[in-house]
């Protein structure tokens, strides 16, 4: 049944595109939220396996080549597949006024959704890259389209990062399929590559695979995606488009080349904290909203490698969780600064929204920003904390130093993210001057009804896996349990 | 008796052929009737004349679709001559592919500049096909030679046809004279060949040397006649006439020497190396350089992946972009006969069909935009998705299938190329020219990206109404983009009959 979320969608992609004007965004919501209704079913639904990556549907497709049509589903997938579904909805909601080509937008938007989907349900390799490498062109013409500050630039350094991993994963997908003679994941993960081969292969593989979930130093390209998307294409890359790279890395590349990964991992946990607290530090630096939160998210991926590094079953599904959490606040940060902020002052500046006091003109906002703003702290009752706390956990015993350190970073996503949400929605008029226009401010457009049902729906899920974080952990860590990299 | 026999197995090529002269004594009949008496060309007979050139094209396509069926009614294997004609599933898969190539081909000439004297043009575009035709059903060096003499004759004509347009007569000029060049290099090389081995037989002459080491001077010759092909394929440093070419030639011209006789010199080459030169394959490793002709591919295959993305990555004008690209294409296409083995060739052959449907549908768009704008530059294709959404899609799965972009077939293509090329040789000794490959599609992304951007985002210069596309060409580009599509879902219908044909 889940399988139906990746032709829903692509059928969902094709109606929005030749249907009239009007109907798309009706067409993509329907889609969208028929993907979540299956992927909460199958949440729910207990008689499917969870824990190992068992078999959805297989159907031979290019036989010469051994390869197959192949998707299968684990705990992991569901999760992801969960997040993606959640952004999904929630981003056709904020962009429920595009007016701009609106068949194409959404035809784009749900083509990211509908590759998203495939990459984490395919079992088969060459599947997976297909749908993997699919989602880069729809990014592009997403933010080259309908996108705002310095578009061009953006979406084209955005792609060509992209196509970078692209062709990284490739050489290493290459690689496994000639030394093994096969593209079935689960046939993969039994192979034994020689230990010369992954040596070499592994950081190829897993490099590419990180460009996309923003590793230092190739992160350069999400700030910059980030702040020329327009907000349901940041709400895309932040939430789900960052997971296909973390996803890919902990699937393909350290469930292939388990000893390989055991030869890097300390590379890799170095990395993640330099990621983690050389964004966060930026980000305090920054003036635009959305280069901060942009930043944000690269911290915040971070602590996904983090907790892939560790090789544990605890840091890995910490690691997920962590996936899961930054896909809804990241999506929700961004909401805030684009959908709701942005077009009702036409500024992102900090220095400029400082003496707005938007609280006053726009309660709702302000007061998802505080929800959003609060989880991506990390403060306890909000997704954010259950991750980030399990990843610290599960990296203790591995990497102590790397704890400390990026305790400190903690405390400078704090900082930062209290600083953004100061000045954006709460800050103090310094000059009397100013304040005949902080007056004037009131008057601007009230939040609309599917700005809310999407801010809502992303609220409830970070409260919801807050409160009871056992409801993903308790699908995830079986499956991450039995994934072949553990360290002993 | 023979030539009864003869006359059988190459009844495809004589109804091509006898076609040709149909259509050449239809144009006189009709042309002299319309001219009237004046000697003076008047301006009626400057544009052509519509009702000829009506008849002639129909009388072209018919004559192309039943040489299709008098194709697949031939006997399913068969040899003339011990060699010299060929017929086996193989041959008979091409022959289609290059029909249907010429079939697209005739329906694209339509729109182009050479209206005038369209007769004399289709018969001509018949004439290089049956030259294809010969190319690809032959294992004999001699009749691959005449086979390439007739192609590269018929196209250095149809480069030059347009008499108006002093680009046209440039890139004819240059084309016959680096055509003629290479023509002789290659003639040399395989009476080298043939005086090394004694024979012009391709599996004879592996036969004859499986045993014997390679001596300078068959090495000699095996060099020269790869820069023959290097020529035809367009493959860096062989390429200098591509450019213009591409762009001064009428457009259905340029389509057909980037698709037809593209796909037909790939075939004859593979034929070439995997036959009649396999034992000196030697190895092209990074690690276990043996010389060969394998090394010699891998270096013309590497130079013109680099030169021709990185000068793609400047041009203006689409045509001269679509030549540079097409010279990197060379290179990645060369990678699958590296990989060696029917099922590098298998991936060889699809890609490079593949490809040759894909440029056939580019260059029926930019003729239509051509017809429109007058001209052919990047800005001639701004806002192209408000004149015709239509065109505009199909442009968009063309180059990105170019790019090498999932779910079209230019992805699943390179997928297979360069697998067969890393499972060549042990130890990935290929992994060098494979990541060469890739950083070229990395750069080449970005110049496809730009085409894009000016097709779906810029606004049209002049206040450019909805371009004006008659029934036919919107099928035929539509059935392009897809095919393109369709085997990049489905790639299992070509390969399976490919790698079924090569066994």
């Amino acid at each position: 049944m889940i399988a139906w979320t990746i032709y829903l969608t692509f059928a969902g992609a094709f109606l929005a595109l030749l249907f009239p004007r009007r109907l798309a965004r009706w067409i993509a919501l329907a889609t969208t939220a028929s993907g979540l209704a299956i992927t909460v079913a199958m949440f729910f639904y207990d008689d499917f396996d969870l824990r190992t990556f068992d078999t959805v549907v297989r159907a031979p497709w290019v036989p010469a080549l051994r390869m197959e049509y192949h998707l299968a589903l684990d705990g992991i997938s569901l999760t992801l597949a969960l997040v993606t579904a959640l952004t999904a909805v929630s981003a056709v909601l904020f962009s429920w006024d595009v007016e701009h080509r609106p068949n194409e937008f959404f035809f784009w938007l749900l083509l990211v959704v509908a590759g998203s989907f495939g990459v984490f349900l395919s079992a088969d390799l060459f599947l997976f890259f297909l749908f993997y490498e699919l989602v880069i062109v729809p990014k592009y013409f997403l933010i080259l389209i309908w996108g705002s500050t310095n578009k061009e630039y953006g979406a084209m350094k955005l792609t060509l990062y992209s196509f970078l991993g692209g062709a990284l994963v490739f050489i290493g997908i290459l690689v496994a399929y000639v030394a093994a003679g096969s593209l079935d994941l689960q046939q993969l993960a039994q192979f034994p590559f020689s230990p010369q081969l992954q040596r070499w292969a592994f950081p190829v593989l897993f490099l590419g695979f990180a460009i996309l979930a923003g590793i230092w130093p190739l992160h350069t390209w999400a700030p910059t995606g980030h702040v020329a998307a327009p907000t349901a294409g940041s709400m895309l890359l932040a939430g789900i488009v960052m997971k296909l790279g973390a996803y890919g890395a902990l699937r393909v590349a350290m469930n292939i080349f388990p000893e390989g990964f055991a030869l890097w991992r300390n590379w890799i946990a170095v990395l993640a904290v330099f990621g983690i607290v050389y964004a966060a530090a930026v980000a305090l630096r920054q003036r635009d909203l959305k280069f901060v939160i942009g930043y944000s998210s690269v911290s915040h991926m971070g602590f996904v490698l983090l907790g892939l590094a560790t090789g544990s079953a605890l840091g890995a599904s910490g690691s997920v969780l962590q996936m899961f959490s930054h896909g809804v606040i990241g999506a929700l940060l961004f909401a805030v600064a684009g959908r709701m902020i942005y077009p009702r002052t036409h500024t992102r500046d900090l220095d400029q929204l400082s003496p707005l006091r938007l609280y006053r003109a726009m309660p709702f906002a302000a007061f998802t920003f505080v929800v959003a703003s609060a989880a991506s702290m990390g403060i306890p009752g909000f997704s954010g904390f259950a991750a980030e706390i399990t990843i610290l956990i599960g990296a203790w015993k591995a990497f102590p130093v790397a704890v400390w350190i990026t305790g400190a970073g903690v405390l400078l996503v704090a900082a930062f993210t209290r600083r953004a949400l100061i000045k954006s929605f709460f800050g103090e008029t310094t000059s009397p001057a100013e304040t005949p226009a902080a007056e004037a401010t009131p008057t601007l457009a009230p939040i609309t009804l599917p700005e809310k049902l999407g801010a809502g729906l992303l609220m409830f899920a970070t409260f919801a896996v807050g409160l009871y974080p056992k409801l993903l952990l308790d699908r995830i860590t079986p499956a991450a349990e039995a994934m072949r990299f553990l360290q002993p | 008796m023979k030539y009864l026999e003869l006359l059988r197995l190459a009844f495809p090529e004589a109804h091509v052929a006898g076609t040709a002269m149909l259509i050449l004594a239809l144009g006189l009949t009709r042309q002299n009737r319309n001219a009237g008496a004046t000697i003076f060309p008047d301006r009626r007979r400057r544009e052509g004349n519509p009702s000829a050139t009506n008849i002639c094209s129909i009388v072209a396509a018919l004559g192309l679709t039943f040489a299709i069926i008098s194709v697949l009614r031939l006997p399913p294997t068969a040899t003339f001559s011990g060699g010299m004609l060929v017929i086996t599933p193989f041959t008979s898969l091409f022959k289609i592919i290059c029909l249907v190539l010429a079939l697209f081909t005739v329906i694209l000439a339509r729109t182009g500049k050479a209206a005038r004297n369209q007769p004399e043009y289709l018969a001509i575009i018949l004439l290089a096909t049956v030259g294809l035709m010969l190319l690809v059903g032959s294992e004999e060096l001699l009749m691959i030679f005449i086979g390439l003499e007739l192609t590269g004759l018929s196209l250095y004509v149809l480069t030059a046809f347009d008499k108006t347009d002093q680009r046209s007569a440039e890139a004819g000029l240059k084309y016959f004279l680096f055509g003629s060049t290479a023509s002789a290099f290659t003639l040399f090389g395989l009476s080298l060949i043939y005086g090394m081995t004694g024979t012009t037989m391709l599996p004879a002459i592996a036969e004859k040397v499986s045993a014997a080491p390679l001596s300078p001077l068959l090495f000699a010759g095996i060099v020269m006649t790869l820069v023959g092909f290097a020529f035809k394929v367009a493959a860096a440093p062989f390429h200098l006439w591509a450019a213009d070419t591409y762009q001064g030639a009428p457009v259905a011209s340029a389509a057909f020497i980037a698709s037809g006789s593209k796909v037909a010199s790939f075939v004859v080459l593979g034929k070439l190396v995997l036959v009649g030169l396999a034992p000196w394959h030697g190895n092209a490793g990074w690690h276990a350089l043996i010389i060969g002709w394998m090394p010699v591919l891998a270096a013309i295959s590497a130079l013109s992946i680099l030169v021709g993305n990185f000068v793609a990555l400047v041009q203006k004008n689409v045509r001269r972009l679509l030549a540079y690209s097409a010279v990197a294409h060379a290179g990645y296409t060369l990678l699958g006969l590296l990989g060696g083995g029917p099922e590098g060739f298998t991936a060889t052959l699809f890609y490079s069909t593949v490809y040759a449907f894909t440029l056939l549908g580019a260059f029926g768009i930019i003729s239509l935009v051509r017809q429109e704008t007058g001209g052919d530059d990047l800005e001639d294709f701004a806002g192209l998705r408000t004149r015709s959404p239509l065109l505009a899609a199909c442009m968009t799965i063309f180059m990105l299938s170019l790019a090498g972009l999932p779910p079209l077939a230019g992805f699943f293509g390179k997928f297979f190329l360069f697998s067969a090329a890393m499972r060549a040789g042990e130890n990935q000794g290929l992994l060098w020219l494979v990541a060469l490959a890739l950083f070229g599609s990395l750069v080449s992304l970005y110049y496809y990206l730009i085409v894009l951007k000016i097709v779906l985002l810029e606004h049209p210069a002049t206040s450019a109404g909805i371009m004006r596309v008659n029934l036919l060409q919107r099928i035929s580009v539509g059935l392009l983009a897809l095919l393109v599509l369709f085997l990049g879902l489905m790639p299992e219908p070509l390969v399976a009959r490919i790698s079924a044909s090569l066994r």
